[in-house]
């Protein structure tokens, strides 16, 4: 076995030196097309923003911090399934799901997501979770002011996370609207929510 | 296992073009697994019999150049000699024919994976993904069920789900002897059902959740809780009864979210019983002590450790004391405490009995239990096997299925002797000898027995004056086995770790001279520093208190309600050191209270009730607690006289060397049949699942324990002219308690009550014991 193993020094002495050639100083050619370069870029059109007072909308798809969307009525489309959090290579995503019932029911179907955390000193970005995410209820958004001054607010909780209700929705927990099923929600046939779904 | 395996005939086969020879008999699917060929399959469970129910194990057969026109489901067909064998691995045909199985066990499944608990730990999404087609060709509507439906108040059925392989069937068929789901329906609507009335009524459900193959059968204290990713899985052993569980213990964020049971085939083979598996909130709930408590002005207040062990030193320091560990130490833990009582406070005054005990049981431990190594297996050897003042499916349900498996397997002759003969008697096809309590001795008497018989007897015999006599008698007569089971996980251990009045360490006989000076050598003490003569038991302990002749009391893990009729005036004179979990009776009378680990959070072992040391790992990684061997070892640092180990390692090292004992063990004196009761008699034991401290904050648990009754027979009912459901009251001198009346089948003039459910607690209620008068009446 230690045939394959790359031989390791054992103390300083069975070091050997390393040889590096060096060419000595370049030529005076190579030194003006240098020199070069740098004046040149003096009349070039400047790319520098004057961020944050200028900020430059990002490109369309751009990965920034995530958002946990909803249905049409205001329900939850996670499901927690933790799906995400399975697929996330950085360890940054928590989820734990629950029990929907009747009275409490915050997504369509049995399961919910209770807690749900993404933590933002760990996150890298990939959007490895968005493409695992069964319901569409993970995507991301473009905003990527997310600096803080303390680890406890990079972790995002699901309030965080959610995305804001929408006019026409309704803060879960609340029933089905009348007469449909999770099956209506996943094929996109709720579109709004119904007065009779508000809980009091 | 010494037993000589039978000489089997072999056969010789070959799997993949590679030879493998097998004994006869052997299932082509295993004959594989020899080979490292792993077939897919879902109905097949090794410890259940064959039914090819799924179809997921084709592969391609040919005998002696003969082929089977189409492919065979190679779990439940024997190997053969000449057979020739070709899986997946090397048949197109065996191939194609695994993968349409799959797309029909999918065509009515939902995949509804992202919400179902067995997402990342499925056997059907594994294998879907090994042996299915990348693509569904089905296009039609799935059939539809309610989801998920509570077939017992912790097993919850997801139809959809449900490849019908009938693993749960047959496990409750064959296994537990619960037949109460079977399979319903024909054809494509073919269901797992329950009775309409029954629930799921049985001590084992959880197993099928363990073994169903899909998320068609979850738990409903997991429901939604993890995924297998987020969980750290420790190999563990049960702590709640003495049938010894090997489980494993998954723990997230130091959260335990569920047990399972492990495999042992020496043990527990790969089942355990409801309670090993769901009840483990205990460790978790919100009443926890977690800083030492000192009595202050009559109150007790939060203390630093090290003000609370100078405290406990003192309280301590020159007084006559007793120590009371409990029975649900570890086997290091009540060894700190054997060697503490002696070494430290220089007294035999301990006793792990906190139950109902005798002298005479005492002396029967001493000379037929420590060192004995009765095993399952000789359950597995016997040709008859009695039990007595023991239900096996109550007190010990491992025992109880190694029983069943032998009674089915080879219809194993068992005798129960008990007042009343229960379900589980039944399901073991039981003789039954109905005896009234406190006659189990001449019961005994008259049996005859061979040296390949076992007699299981449980901890209650000893409320029979007699009865462990008449066990002694019996094995010494025809040279019987004697397995003594107790309920508690911790009770054998500390027997052979010496914390008991009349043993020191080793089942060591305190009376003999050579055994007390092996034992301070060992511990580098005097020998003439251990006390002589035997010590008191715990009942006599705390009644030495009240009489102010023991000033100090060391109690572990101890319930006084589980004992008979315990004085607690001793509570308040004495000085007392409690190291507990959770307030009790005994914390709210201690001067010095201690917080202790659970067993999910230290290591250690248990001894199950064969003598077997079963070790364990701590599971839950971060925790505030110490083992009590930590804290004892503490004060006795304070006190001067150290233990000199403090870690598990240590004291499972020293006890090592003092675990095995060649000298003579203690002799037994006979007690005579006590003279039966008159009037009507209490006969009661604790079932499984009731009351007890471990089982808090289970709800789901709770909901299958059995429904508290009294049960008497017509004969006494008609008597007390009450019908099955009538209310009745049984009453003594000390209390009285009203349950409902269930006609069973007990001998005469006998009430049975559970001794501690809910509704139910016999011993705190009544203060009496087994075979005692008790007066009952109709209505409150
Ligand atoms: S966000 Fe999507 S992937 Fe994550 S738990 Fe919720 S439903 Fe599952
Ligand atoms: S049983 Fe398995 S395949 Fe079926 S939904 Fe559950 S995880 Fe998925
Ligand atoms: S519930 Fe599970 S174990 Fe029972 S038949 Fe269905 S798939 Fe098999
Ligand atoms: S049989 Fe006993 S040891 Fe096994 S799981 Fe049940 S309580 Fe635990
Ligand atoms: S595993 Fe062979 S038929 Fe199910």
């Amino acid at each position: 076995m230690s045939e394959l193993e790359p031989k390791r020094a054992i103390d300083g002495a069975a070091e050997e030196s390393i040889h590096i050639p060096i060419a000595g100083p370049a030529s005076l050619f190579t030194q003006l097309k240098g020199f070069w370069v740098t004046f040149a870029a003096q009349f070039k059109k400047v790319t520098t923003v004057q961020y944050p007072e200028v900020k430059e909308p990002t490109a369309p798809r751009f990965h920034g911090r995530h958002q946990l969307n909803r249905h049409p009525d205001g329900l939850e489309k996670c499901i927690g399934c933790e799906l995400c959090a399975w697929a996330c290579p950085a360890d940054a995503i928590y989820v734990e799901g629950a029990d929907n019932s009747d009275e409490q029911r915050y997504s369509p179907g049995e399961r919910y997501g209770k807690v749900y955390q993404i933590n933002y000193l760990r996150c890298i970005f990939c959007g490895l979770c968005i493409e695992a995410c069964p319901t569409r209820a993970l995507t991301m958004t473009n905003e990527y002011e997310l600096a803080d001054d303390s680890r406890k607010k990079l972790i995002f909780e699901k309030e965080d996370l959610l995305a804001p209700l929408r006019s026409g929705m309704l803060q879960p927990p609340h029933p089905y609207y009348p007469g449909t099923d999770d099956q209506d929600y996943y094929h996109g046939r709720v579109t709004e929510a119904h007065p009779s779904q508000e809980q009091k | 296992m010494t037993a000589v395996q039978p000489q089997t005939d072999l056969i010789t086969l070959t799997i993949d073009g590679f030879e493998v020879t097998v004994p006869k008999g052997t299932l082509v699917i295993r004959a594989a697994e020899q080979l490292g060929i792993q077939i897919p399959r879902f109905c097949d469970h090794p410890l259940l019999s064959p039914v090819g129910a799924c179809r997921q194990c084709l592969v391609d057969i040919e005998i002696n150049g003969r082929a089977f026109p189409k492919p065979q489901a190679s779990c439940t067909i024997p190997v053969e000699n000449g057979m020739v064998v070709k899986t997946q691995l090397t048949s197109e045909v065996a191939h194609k024919a695994q993968e349409g199985v799959m797309e029909f066990l999918l065509v009515n499944h939902p995949l509804d994976c992202p919400v179902c608990d067995k997402g990342g730990e499925c056997p059907l999404q594994n294998q879907a993904m090994t042996s299915g087609r990348g693509e569904s060709r089905f296009e039609g509507k799935k059939r539809t069920f309610e989801k998920p439906i509570n077939i017992s108040s912790q097993v919850l059925l997801d139809r959809e789900r449900c490849i019908l392989c009938a693993r749960c069937t047959r496990f409750s068929k064959e296994i537990a002897g619960d037949p109460f789901i079977d399979m319903g329906e024909r054809g494509a609507l073919q269901q797992v059902a329950i009775y309409e009335k029954d629930p799921f009524d049985s001590y084992f459900s959880g197993n099928t959740v363990q073994i169903c193959p899909v998320g068609a059968l979850t738990g409903s204290a997991y429901r939604f809780r993890s995924r297998p990713f987020d969980l750290v899985s420790t190999p563990s052993v049960c702590e709640h009864c003495a049938s010894g569980c090997s489980l494993r213990t998954d723990v997230r964020r130091n959260k335990t979210l569920r047990r399972l049971a492990g495999n042992d085939p020496e043990v527990n083979e790969e089942w355990n019983c409801d309670k090993g598996r769901w009840a483990f909130q205990y460790t978790m709930v919100k009443d926890r002590i977690a800083t030492p408590l000192i009595r202050e002005n009559g109150v007790l207040r939060e203390a630093s450790w090290p003000e609370a062990i100078a405290v406990a030193a003192n309280g301590l320091q020159g007084k006559k004391a007793g120590v009371l560990v409990g029975g649900r130490a570890t086997v290091e833990d009540s060894y700190a405490y054997a060697k503490f009582a002696r070494a430290t406070l220089g007294t035999n005054d301990i006793d792990f009995r906190s139950r109902p005990h005798s002298d005479e049981e005492r002396d029967f431990l001493a000379a037929h239990v420590v060192g004995s190594k009765v095993r399952y297996s000789d359950i597995d050897t016997a040709d008859h096997v009695v039990l007595v003042g023991f239900e096996p499916e109550e007190e010990s349900p491992i025992v109880f299925l190694r029983i069943r498996k032998q009674v089915r397997k080879r219809a194993l002759s068992v005798t129960a002797i008990s007042p009343w003969q229960t379900r589980g008697f039944k399901k073991l096809q039981a003789k039954y000898i109905g005896v009234a309590p406190g006659a189990e001795g001449n019961a005994l008497a008259q049996l005859s027995l061979t040296n390949q018989s076992v007699i299981v007897v449980g901890e209650r015999l000893c409320e029979s004056a007699g009865g462990l006599s008449a066990v002694a008698e019996l094995a010494r007569k025809s040279g019987a086995k004697i397995a003594w089971v107790p309920r508690r996980a911790g009770e054998r251990g500390a027997l052979e770790a010496g914390a008991i009045g009349n043993l020191l360490p080793g089942g060591r006989p305190i009376s003999d001279a050579a055994a007390r000076v092996d034992v301070a050598a060992a511990w580098s003490i005097e020998s003439d520093s251990i006390p002589t003569s035997a010590g008191s038991d715990s009942k006599a302990i705390f009644a030495a208190a009240a009489r102010g002749e023991i000033k100090a009391l060391v109690i572990g893990g101890v319930d006084p309600f589980d004992m008979h009729a315990p004085d607690f005036a001793g509570l308040e004179s004495a000085f007392v050191l409690s190291l507990e979990l959770r307030p009790s009776a005994i914390t709210e009378r201690a001067d010095v209270v201690l917080p202790v680990a659970a067993v999910t959070e230290k290591s250690g072992s248990f001894m199950s009730w064969e003598g077997r040391t079963r070790s364990f790992e701590q599971a839950v990684p971060e925790t505030p607690h110490q083992s009590d061997l930590y804290i004892l070892s503490l004060i006795a640092e304070a006190l001067g006289k150290p233990l000199g180990f403090s870690t598990v390692r240590g004291a499972a090292k020293e006890f090592g060397t003092l675990a095995n004992w060649d000298g003579a063990r203690a002799s037994f004196t006979s007690h005579p049949v006590a003279n039966a009761a008159q009037g009507v008699t209490l006969a009661s034991w604790r079932q499984l699942l009731d009351n007890g401290s471990l089982q808090v904050n289970e709800p789901n648990l709770a909901g299958t324990a059995r429904k508290a009754v009294a049960r008497i027979n017509a004969q006494l009912a008609a008597k007390l002219g009450v019908a099955n459901g009538d209310l009745v009251t049984i009453s003594t001198d000390h209390g009285a308690l009203s349950l409902n009346v269930e006609l069973s089948d007990l001998v005469d003039d006998v009430v049975w009550l559970p001794r501690n459910a809910v509704a139910s607690q016999s011993l705190r209620m009544l203060g009496v014991l087994n075979g005692a008068q008790v007066n009952i009446r109709k209505g409150l």
